[in-house]
């Protein structure tokens, strides 16, 4: 379903030189939903976001924004605002003047941006430190402040770029649901980049995976998990075995593996490492054509009956759970 | 021995005093010889201890002192800002418009190059060029600019100022260079983010961040400025005076006590100011 509002990437590309970062990328970002660009480290995916922001120039290719070609237009002019990684507060600068910092560049007296910015606070839960310099604030504090501060623009668009990183693991877990939460009460799109598949996974509406400056595949969340259309994205997306059987290759879920007796499943292996998980136990296998396959079972349907590392057992699937893989 | 090493206080003040020591003994004590020496007394040929405030006196009753200060001051002013401008501008133009740090450490090593000579060969070489027959006015002349050669060029307030900036214009800009290194470039694309024009960047975020490079470089500047009697005696040719000056005079005429004095005073302006600019920023966060 197309709206006005949607963002549309067409035939984007950036170039350094001889070197492609995007190449040639299409997708359409719908209106409101939230969206993580996923992939490892150098796949173009933070290239992809700054052309989306216009701190980087467009090689090739436009973007569009609400039925306009934005690509050549500032980044204030765009009707989208970036969340920095490292969150780019203004050293000097109290909380409530960075938030109120574009309002002053547009030149709105100090009295309506104070007001506006203190919304913009209290939309973040931070209305109690307006006066406080970012140094003095904890990473989520600076975080939510950067939030504020991109969102007083009133973009259509929010562009996160690793917006989680720079966090310890609890505190990543909340601000999760602190975006998520944003991203629901105010309506506009969001797209994220990370290289964390348990992020985008609990986040997204939509998974972008790139790999090598193209996208690999694009879809929901439940989607991209559970049919992984290329060998690089069952890998990625992690859970994933990928097997090769004569007729092509496989991607399974490591849960959807179940451990038989020997010759009574699909294939044979040989345990060669046992991992507990808390509510699962995970084991290695060495499988014919000395394939690894990762079998994750329940912790109660392990300790039934355990299995020793160097024993032969089976292993078998039911076949609706395989996913042919095109590369 | 063992116990010795075991008392920590006495380590402590064994490991401070190499450098105290020196500090006391070419710092400390050359500058409380100079204030006792301003309290002596003086003859047309001789010194003689004592402890009385005829120097002093005489120093603040003479319409002198407060001229040649105010001359100082001026010097001051004047190439403070000007070296304030280029220094910025040079320091900006080598932060933010040099993009690899090959060629930003080539140009800066550049900006350097004029320090390998002397101070004084650096100024004397504007004398030919400033002159009334020099190149600067000759060139002016065969241009047709001017018809007679300019005379303040030369030996006058301007030649002064001119090798004042030339002499200590590095100083500004390698402070400044420095912060402006620090300042973490995704906030100057927070600002362009957030609509700011190159302009306004520049006045909220950039400058602001600089200060504590400004400052610093504000009292290198001034402080050799208002030290300085060399360049106001090669450069005006000796028609202007400094309290520098002022100071060398009274040693050329073996008035010691009386330079003494000067130099207290001088040495007190100078900590003043200091104090005043250090009011503004918080250097120590630069340090």
């Amino acid at each position: 379903m197309r709206t006005d509002l949607d963002l549309e990437l067409v035939a984007l590309t950036k170039r350094y030189g001889q070197t492609v970062a995007v190449d040639s990328i299409h997708h359409l970002f719908h209106a409101g939903s939230y969206t993580c660009l996923l992939g490892p480290s150098g796949c173009g995916k933070s290239s992809t976001l700054r052309m989306i922001a216009g701190h980087e120039e467009v090689s090739d290719g436009a973007i569009v924004l609400a039925g306009h070609d934005i690509s050549q237009l500032p980044p204030a002019r765009r009707g989208t605002a970036m969340m920095f990684q490292n969150y780019a507060l203004f050293p000097h600068l109290s909380v409530i003047d960075n938030v109120a910092f574009s309002l002053k560049m547009k030149g709105v007296d100090r009295d309506t941006r104070r007001r506006k910015a203190g919304e913009m606070l209290d939309l973040v839960h931070m209305t109690e430190f307006a006066g406080r310099l970012p140094a003095q604030l904890s990473g989520g504090q600076q975080q939510r402040v950067a939030l504020a501060r991109a969102l007083i623009t009133d973009p259509q668009v929010l562009l996160l770029d690793e917006p989680l990183s720079a966090l310890d693991p609890f505190l990543r877990i909340r601000m999760r649901g602190e975006l998520k939460r944003l991203q629901r009460e105010l309506g506009i799109t969001f797209v994220h980049v990370t290289h964390g598949q348990d992020e985008a996974l609990a986040l997204a509406d939509e998974i972008v995976v790139m790999n090598k400056a193209r996208i690999e595949q694009a879809g929901p969340a439940r989607e991209v998990f559970n049919a992984p259309r290329t060998e690089f994205v069952a890998r990625f997306m992690g859970g994933h075995n990928v097997i090769a059987l004569p007729r092509g290759h496989f991607a399974i879920r490591s849960d959807q593996v179940t451990v038989t007796a020997p010759q009574a499943g699909q294939i044979d292996g040989r345990v060669t490492g046992i991992e507990y998980q808390g509510a699962s136990v995970a084991l290695t296998l060495l499988c014919a054509g000395d394939q690894e396959i990762t079998a994750v079972l329940p912790e109660d349907r392990y300790f039934a009956k355990p299995i020793q590392p160097g024993d032969g057992v089976g292993l078998s699937w039911d076949e609706q759970n395989l996913h042919a893989l095109s590369a | 021995m063992a116990t010795l090493r075991k008392n920590r206080h006495l380590t402590g003040w064994l490991l401070a005093s190499p450098l105290a020591l020196v500090l006391g003994l070419f710092l400390v004590l050359p500058i409380a010889m100079i204030v006792i020496v301003s309290f002596w007394g003086a003859t047309e040929f001789s010194i003689y201890p004592a402890f009385q405030f005829d120097n002093y006196e005489f120093l603040f009753g003479s319409p002198v002192t407060y001229s040649v200060f105010l001359n100082t001051f001026k010097y001051a002013a004047i190439t403070w800002a000007f070296t304030l401008v280029i220094g910025f501008t040079v320091a900006y133009f080598l932060a933010f418009h040099v993009r690899s740090l090959t060629w930003q450490i080539a140009l800066f090593l550049l900006c350097t190059i004029p320090f390998w000579t002397s101070n004084i060969i650096r100024m004397i070489s504007w004398i030919p060029f400033l002159g009334r027959n020099g190149i600067a006015n000759s060139t002016l002349i065969s241009w047709g600019v001017i018809d007679e050669p300019l005379d303040w060029l030369l030996f006058s307030d301007f030649s002064v100022i001119l090798a004042f900036v030339h002499l200590y214009t590095l100083f500004m800009v390698v402070p400044i260079f420095n912060t402006m290194m620090r300042i973490d470039r995704s906030l100057i694309e927070a600002a362009y983010d957030a609509g700011a024009t190159g302009f306004q960047t520049l006045t909220n975020v950039i400058i602001p961040l600089c200060k504590p490079g400004i400052m610093i470089g504000s009292i290198f500047v001034v402080t050799l400025v208002m030290g300085d009697f060399i360049t106001v005696r090669f450069m005006s040719g000796s028609q202007s005076a400094n309290v520098g000056r002022l100071i060398s005079n009274d040693i050329g005429l073996l008035q010691y006590p009386s330079a003494a004095a000067t130099a207290v005073v001088l040495l007190v302006t100078v900590l003043i100011v200091i104090a005043i600019l250090l009011r503004f920023v918080d250097i120590r966060k630069e340090l």
